[in-house]
């Protein structure tokens, strides 16, 4: 596969505002963000004051269920939910910062700028993400010349079909012209992350890249992503409820519960030495392959919360087994994440004594 | 697997539990596909293409495979929701390959289906007790307190209350409604029950709730069940043998201890390999195998072995002769001219 060049021909329309003195130094920086949707029945607190930090290179694992605010958050992040003067949509707060510069209070237009080309996302489905009446070759020309306004067609249709190359889809000056349906899922996920990646993002996000894919191309996919990040440099989030997925590929992990973090670390801390309830559940929850069969699954209890009437005190407290521990601060207190291991923080009201016990008597042997 | 199946279950005309209860020969479903003015047939989906199973009374079948595979439909071959274009379906030892649909009518108290998609597989607009007491009233089905009370009960044994009696699908979150799903299945008592994909399209802590229910079920009521999921590692552990499909084909059929601890065929070693495992250290250490491309097509299926296109030890005879599935001692079938893993 070639090696692309950087398009660094051109020099940038726009110069980069100056970076301010109270930028944070990360490279992405999400501090404080809530997102909340008014609606009828209530108002949706999506993601409810959420933090983290990730840098070039990187890789941040965003895992959770259904309802946990995992998507919303990226959405959040590339400006999707930036509203008109519409009073119905989106309520955000909080501060995304993006290599020194804040972005929920940048004007539109420089979001727009930024998105596609400084920050780009990888959808979980293809077929729905992609224009249908329009070739794929189109699609990622379009998405190249929007930010690069001077390139020519020649100049951008052989960037694409670099691209496509790339990813690994072959005969690509073929395959250049084909539409999306005329590609199987595995292609079509290639070619969208071809798409992502023509303008050299520095932050890539893939929402459950490969939750549509069958298993054997999931494992292409996923290398894929991987060599490119080592090629590029990019900073990932990927957004999964899969643990395995996770594992394979991140270096840290952010676990979403309820619209907020309940617990985030290295990878290897999260799997080796897990701090939460909710975690030990959906670590104890999963048949494994690698290990022996168990004779019975231990479920976590209930059903992911409502982000409408969300519990109060700790969210996770309806489905935990230990919230009888805590002397009733489950119930009444918002638990905040403090520091339980280097670079390890829980957000949980059981004591470090009781944690560990029943981290060694409980949850270690049958994990 | 006796032991389960004498408890509370009769098994009717057969001796002891040696006869199985499904048997498949030979079975093929071609989709035609037309074209043109005159909607001529000019070729076919071959969705299933020459499949041999069966299945014993109260033991779990398990069918894993990627799209395109076929599993889906041959869950719907083997509970007659289509029919079969070639082959025989045989149930409790009666052949209900090309029955009319009066005659497959008392058969379907005995075969149930759960479906994938617990959003469209129930009714927006009838109550979950509708939902629940249809079987009861389709099959002219008196019960000893009535239909509700019946229902009540199949409520509670999948872990729902009998006060959603009155509730509507929209009510539920999906595994919920993948619970109605299962007491649906249930209401007559069927002996064989096919789940297509039971627990994909719920989340992680829900699919094990689903799974530990499935389980329970089936020894409480003695059933019999065909899973079928793309999942290998809920597979593995619902099920008592396994067997793995690629287009239209089975290409291994053994039990869960020899499927997974010694898989024969190249196609099963690269997707047990392929499947992501959640510990972070055995990211560097694990020699992973990557079959190259997709899944071909099975409008036109590569000649040969069906793999060939995709396997690392593919020899001319692969590309020329088709692999019988063949038996070791142990049980343990396999369609493979290089098989790995193979006892001398």
């Amino acid at each position: 596969m070639s090696k692309l060049s950087k398009t660094s021909a051109v020099p940038d329309m726009v110069p980069e505002p100056r970076r301010p003195d109270d930028a944070p130094p990360q490279f992405l920086s999400v501090r404080d963000l809530k997102v909340h949707f008014p609606t009828d029945d209530g108002v949706v607190k999506s993601v409810d004051g959420l933090s983290f930090d990730l840098e070039k290179g990187k890789t941040l694992g965003i895992v959770g269920e259904s309802g946990s605010g995992k998507s919303v958050t990226s959405l959040s992040i590339l400006g999707l939910h930036r509203t008109g003067s519409r009073s119905r949509n989106a309520r955000i707060s909080g501060e995304i910062w993006l290599d020194g510069e804040e972005l929920l209070s940048a004007d539109a237009a420089r979001v727009r700028e930024l998105r596609g080309q400084k920050m780009a996302m990888i959808f979980q489905d293809p077929l729905t993400a992609m224009h249908p009446y329009f070739s794929v070759g189109q699609q990622i020309i379009e998405a190249y010349r929007v930010h690069h306004p001077e390139a020519g067609k020649k100049e951008a249709r052989k960037r694409t079909i670099e691209m496509l190359d790339r990813v690994g889809i072959p005969q690509p000056d073929r395959r250049v012209d084909d539409h999306p349906h005329q590609f199987s899922g595995g292609m079509r996920q290639r070619a969208m992350i071809a798409m992502a990646l023509v303008n050299d993002p520095s932050l890539l996000i893939a929402d459950e890249p490969t939750t549509a894919l069958d298993v054997t191309v999931q494992a292409q996919i996923l290398d894929l992503i991987r060599d490119l990040q080592k090629e590029f440099g990019s900073a990932v989030i990927i957004i999964t409820h899969d643990l395995g997925v996770v594992a394979e590929l991140a270096d840290d992990i952010l676990v979403m519960y309820g619209g907020k973090c309940i617990e985030k670390g290295s990878a290897e801390a999260i799997f080796e030495r897990p701090e939460h309830p909710y975690t030990w559940g959906l670590l104890g929850s999963m048949p494994r392959l690698d290990r022996e069969r168990a004779d019975r699954l231990n479920p976590v209890k209930g059903s992911p919360p409502s982000l409408i009437n969300v519990p109060s005190g700790c969210a996770f407290h309806p489905r935990c087994p230990y919230a009888d521990l805590t002397e009733g601060a489950s119930r009444t207190v918002v638990p905040v994440l403090s520091e339980v291991g280097s670079r390890h923080f829980a957000a949980c009201h059981l004591g470090q004594a009781d944690r560990e016990r029943i981290w060694t008597e409980e949850i270690a042997p049958n994990l | 697997m006796t032991d389960t199946v004498s408890e509370g279950k009769d098994i009717q005309d057969n001796v002891g539990a040696t006869e199985p209860l499904l048997k498949v020969s030979g079975l093929v479903k071609h989709f035609p596909i037309n074209k043109g003015l005159l909607r001529r047939q000019v070729g076919a989906v071959r969705a299933v293409d020459g499949l041999d199973f069966q299945v014993m009374p109260g033991e779990t079948l398990g069918v894993v495979g990627e799209s395109g595979c076929g599993k889906s439909t041959m869950g719907r071959l083997i509970t007659r929701l289509l029919e079969p274009t070639g082959g025989k379906v045989e149930f409790e030892g009666r052949d209900i390959t090309h029955l009319g649909t009066s005659a497959m009518r008392p058969m379907r108290r005995d075969v149930q289906m759960i479906f994938q998609d617990p959003y469209s597989s129930l009714n927006p607009r009838h109550t979950v007790g509708t939902i629940v007491s249809a079987p009861f009233r389709l099959q002219k089905v008196e019960t000893e307190h009535g239909t509700k009370k019946a229902v009540q009960d199949l409520l509670e044994l999948v872990g729902l209350s009998p006060e959603h009696y009155n509730r509507y699908p929209h009510e539920f979150s999906g595994g919920q409604r993948q619970r109605i799903g299962i007491a649906r299945a249930l209401a007559l008592k069927p002996k064989l029950v096919v789940a297509d994909e039971p627990v994909s399209a719920l989340d992680v802590s829900i699919q094990a709730q689903v799974v530990n229910l499935l389980d329970d079920l089936q020894s409480e009521l003695g059933l019999t069940y065909v899973i079928i999921a793309h999942d290998l590692s809920v597979i593995r552990h619902v099920s008592d043998r396994i067997a793995v499909m690629y287009l239209g084909k089975i290409v291994e059929i053994a039990d869960r201890e020899s499927l997974y601890g010694k898989p024969m065929h190249p196609y099963t070693n690269a997707l047990m390999s392929a499947v992501p495992v959640p510990d972070p250290k055995r990211r560097t250490q694990r020699k992973r195998i990557l079959l190259t491309g997709d899944v071909p097509s099975p409008i036109s299926p590569p000649s040969g072995c069906r793999f060939h296109t995709r396997c690392w030890k593919a020899t001319e005879v692969c590309k020329t002769t088709e692999p019988p599935l063949v038996a070791l001692r142990t049980g343990h079938q396999v369609a493979c001219h290089h098989p790995e893993n193979a006892p001398e």
